[in-house]
């Protein structure tokens, strides 16, 4: 509970309608798209400009109250629980599309914007703004920013960390930074901008966001390719990059995942293929005919058993579905889903999944697993139920051993959903000793009294899971305890 | 916490379905589906904060305050939320489940309750009754009295939107389906069950594609009897038997949507019944929101001692079908009046709006378009945002009336956009509340709004001539 001096102030700022702190609004903002946490606020606020986010955090930075800026809570980090109480500030008043400059290529939005919207504005005007997470009918491009948001087409055009040109932000102590702007080149100085994007709210609330767009592609195609051999679709990957194509859409689903989705949407997926490539290029007419030509070839070379090319556009949008209901697909079996992004080089995506399967076997846990095979980033996903706890705890084993063998082949713990509290106990396994040094060094300089999202990013580092030989990483575990090591 | 508070509390406990609850894994997808949520943009007021709420009650987190009860009294019951969520969480369920715990643990204020009881156990179940209200309404409209109030200004008494929703109400002579049938003059014939009830069975004109029993409605016999008689003309066209039997009764929808769940029951307990012993092919619905509860009358009775009622339910929830899809996919396809585009003046622009039950809970939305599209001197303008609901939600627009006219009033916003001249619907409800966003938006001289049978009823030839 906010001591009533401060509530006055706060409402001072915003007026009585945009401050709230009875039980229903606390219960309400306790939550985000995370499975297995929750934590009440002590308020929420909702701002709507950059100079009342300022008045706000002024008012925060004096009485020490933590900060969590949040969007439409759609994360999958636990990035906007409320972990140690405090005022969590909703961007989604502040959601208006200020500009979109067709001479230099260049969007301005306040980041309370959706997505989707921001997708369809941009399309009207012919161009394109590539990044698409799943949760985009919902999400923000604050949000996005703040986690470096990913989505079907990284491989070919990237994620989020690769359109922002420039920020608007308030920090800790309440002062307003602009960095960057509507240039490609910029060279001076440290790059705020890139500190900014991934900070997931632990260094500053972001108000306003300058990205690049590029033309809309005028034409796509899919097609779907299908294997009894999961070193033969992984292959297929290599081979598709090798021969410097890059698809716009490179989707695998393992057998488990076909299995599931078929049950569910009834559209003739080959359940007893080992796995499927959901595959869709973009490009000028020409360009694409072409490449799907060279896609075929390879596909079939590299030990396709069946290949189907949609004829139509409305069929290539169905092929695109069967990708996209997995999520669905698997969240009706069992009452909780956890959705996890470890990434590998793409050149390893064939030993990551056999790792998924053996380790989920080892664990006694059902993972299924798709994902974005072109970049690499691929999604473990667990059916549980949160309220059995032993199965629970085994699942979050099976998860510290799958971050283990995808850093150990040169991955990362998380390739799209950001740190926050889940991944906050690997984060170390990743970046290092020096790595954790060094981020914990900047936060402490630009929040030194620990406001700004308390709870996120770092942990107490888990405990390593040790392997024999790390070189090759196929899983020989020797020893996996659950200790908390203690700094 | 205060008895109150608590007594509902415990009643949640037992009375929600935690599986349901567990299910949600809060993903937000159903956020931008939620008419209250892109309204207010609270947390609160959508389905993943109101299932939120639910829970943190369940668990103990919060109690079920006075806060707590209006946001679920916010809910339209639209159930938009159930198409867009990936985990399939039965949202209606939840809804309607800690509706009934409300409704028994917490007594509403005496005039509530008096409405309530009056309209719920004393009109609805009772035809006749209805009736009498429909005579009244009728003379009431004819006698000058409706005149008179309205010049006088008795009509200013009552709050705007009684006003206008007054001046929104169709003319309404008191006689049902089966009077004005007969009265004007069309074939049918008198069967009688078994068991002695009462059927009144309308042959189909030229071959028969199969025998359908046809839903007339409470409300809907009453207040928009012509449209029942012209769906009947357009089932018997398109070649079905129209069987109706006597004993049947309102579906407990409006029951069930305000949490009285006994009556419901017992409604669609006499339903199955009526219909079960007229034994036909398909069951015919013209108001969304009633087939919505026809079909779920499985769901409804599934727990019921009785296997043969229960098993009875599904057969029947089996049957019900919208008149959409019985003339689309069922039956012989209709002759359109105007033969060919143009030949008359420019086609008709018409609209479409969805009723929230056919679309979300029936899953009917291609059909009442396509019907309308094959026409020839028809111009389908779709409406953006037609899948959001218009805010009548049962008798939300009266119960919730500012989030209900600001619903409204963004409705028509989109109508103008189309140019439509028509609004169509496929649900008494929502032709009431077009027809009221007519007059508030001032656009009596330009546009109307009729029932999907009324306006097929003109555009396609049907042997059954009304004068």
């Amino acid at each position: 509970m906010l001591e009533s001096v401060i509530r006055e102030l706060l409402i001072k700022v915003v007026g009585g309608e945009w401050f709230k702190d009875d039980p229903e609004s606390l219960v309400s903002y306790s939550y985000d798209a995370t499975p297995l946490y929750q934590a009440m606020p002590d308020g929420v606020i909702f701002p709507e400009s950059t100079q009342q986010v300022s008045d706000i955090v002024k008012i925060c930075s004096k009485h020490r109250i933590p900060v969590i800026t949040r969007g439409a809570g759609s994360n999958l980090c636990g990035g906007t629980i409320p972990l140690q109480g405090g005022l969590v500030v909703v961007m989604t008043r502040m959601n208006k599309l200020l500009e979109i400059d067709s001479d230099n290529l260049t969007a301005t939005f306040q980041t309370g914007l959706n997505t989707k919207q921001f997708h369809l504005a941009v399309e009207r005007t012919g161009l394109f703004y590539p990044p698409d997470p799943s949760s985009m009918i919902i999400c923000t491009m604050g949000g996005n920013i703040a986690l470096g948001a990913g989505g079907l087409r990284g491989l070919k055009y990237g994620t989020t960390k690769d359109y922002v040109l420039g920020l608007e932000a308030v920090l800790p102590d309440g002062s307003i930074l602009r960095t960057g702007g509507k240039l490609v080149k910029d060279a001076a100085g440290y790059d705020l901008t890139r500190l900014l994007v991934g900070s997931g709210g632990t260094l500053a609330i972001l108000t306003e966001a300058t990205v690049k767009l590029i033309p809309k592609p005028s034409y796509r195609k899919a097609m779907v390719a299908v294997y009894d051999d999961l070193h033969a679709a992984a292959r297929t990957v290599s081979n598709i990059i090798a021969h410097h194509i890059f698809p716009c859409t490179l989707e695998f689903m393992d057998q488990p995942t076909l299995q599931v989705v078929e049950d569910f949407a009834k559209i003739g997926l080959p359940v007893h293929a080992k796995a499927m490539l959901a595959i869709e290029q973009d490009g000028n007419a020409d360009d694409v005919e072409r490449d799907l030509k060279q896609l075929e070839e390879i596909c079939l070379a590299s030990g396709a058993v069946q290949l189907n090319i949609a004829k139509t556009p409305e069929e290539g949008a169905k092929v695109m579905e069967a990708r996209r209901s997995a999520l669905a697909a698997l969240s009706r079996l069992r009452p909780t889903t956890i959705l996890e992004d470890a990434t590998v080089p793409r050149s390893k995506i064939a030993d990551m999944v056999l790792e998924v399967q053996r380790i989920a076997q080892k664990y006694d846990v059902q993972i299924c697993t798709f994902g974005h095979a072109g970049d690499g980033n691929l999604h473990p996903t667990a059916m549980t139920d949160a309220r059995d706890p032993e199965e629970i705890h085994r699942v979050e084993q099976a998860f510290a051993e799958i971050f283990e063998v995808a850093i150990a082949m040169g991955g990362t713990i998380t390739g799209e959903h950001g740190v926050g509290i889940v991944k906050a106990p690997y984060l170390e396994w990743k970046v290092g000793e020096a790595g954790i040094k060094m981020m914990k060094s900047i936060k402490d300089a630009i929040d030194p009294h620990q406001i700004m999202n308390p709870g996120k990013l770092f942990a107490e580092t888990r405990k390593r899971i040790i392997y024999q030989d790390r070189t090759e990483a196929v899983g020989r575990t020797t020893t996996q305890d659950e200790e908390i090591q203690t700094p | 916490m205060n008895s109150t508070h608590e007594k509902l509390a415990q009643s949640l406990k037992l009375t929600l379905d935690e599986d349901q609850l567990t299910n949600c894994m809060r993903c937000g997808f159903c956020q931008t589906a939620c008419p209250t949520f892109i309204e207010t943009g609270l947390e609160a007021a959508s389905p993943r904060g109101r299932i939120a709420l639910m829970k943190a009650v369940v668990d103990g987190l919060m109690e079920p305050d006075e806060s707590f009860r209006s946001q679920m009294d916010l809910c339209l019951g639209c159930r938009a939320c159930e198409p867009a969520c990936p985990s399939d969480v039965k949202y209606g369920q939840l809804i309607e489940q800690t509706r009934a715990a409300i409704a028994a643990e917490k007594p509403y204020s005496m005039p509530v309750r008096i409405v309530r009881k009056t309209f719920l156990q004393g009109v609805f179940p009772h035809r006749r009754r209805l009736k009498l209200i429909g005579k009244t309404l009728s003379f009431y409209q004819k006698s000058g009295l409706q005149k008179f109030a309205r010049n006088s200004g008795a009509m200013k008494l009552f709050p705007d939107h009684l006003q206008q929703l007054e001046q929104a109400l169709p003319d309404v002579s008191g006689d049902g389906l089966e009077e004005l049938w007969s009265k004007a003059g069309f074939p049918y014939r008198r069967e009688t069950t078994d068991s002695g009830s009462g059927l009144m069975v309308i042959p189909a004109a030229g071959d028969t594609v199969g025998r359908v029993g046809m839903f007339r409605g409470c409300i809907m016999d009453v207040m928009f009897a012509p449209t029942n008689v012209n769906t009947v003309r357009l089932l018997r066209q398109a070649g079905f038997e129209i069987v109706i039997p006597e004993e049947q009764v309102c579906c407990g929808a409006l029951h069930a949507h305000a949490g009285e769940m006994g009556d419901a029951k017992q409604l669609a307990g006499r339903n199955i019944w009526a219909f079960g012993e007229a034994n036909v092919d398909y069951i015919a619905s013209n108001a969304g929101g009633c087939g919505a509860l026809l079909k779920e009358y499985d769901h409804l009775m599934h727990a019921e001692p009785d296997e043969r009622l229960s098993q009875a339910a599904v057969r029947f929830a089996d049957q019900v079908k919208d008149i959409s899809e019985l003339l689309h996919n069922l039956g012989r396809p209709l002759e359109p009046i105007h033969a060919e585009a143009g030949k008359d003046d420019a086609a008709v622009a018409v609209t479409y709006q969805d009723s929230c039950h056919l679309r979300n809970v029936m899953r009917v939305q291609g059909e009442p378009r396509q019907l309308m599209s094959q026409l020839p001197g028809v111009q389908l303008c779709e409406l953006q945002g037609a899948e959001v609901c218009c805010g009548s939600a049962g008798i939300y627009n009266l119960t919730q009336t500012e989030m209900s006219t600001t619903l409204l009033d963004h409705k028509m916003e989109h109508v103008e956009a189309t140019g439509a001249k028509v609004i169509v619907t496929s649900n008494p409800g929502c032709l009431l509340q077009m027809k009221w966003g007519i007059e508030r938006a001032g656009l009596q001289n330009g546009v109307e709004a009729v029932h999907l049978a009324d306006f097929l009823a003109k555009q396609v030839r049907i042997e059954d001539q009304l004068d």
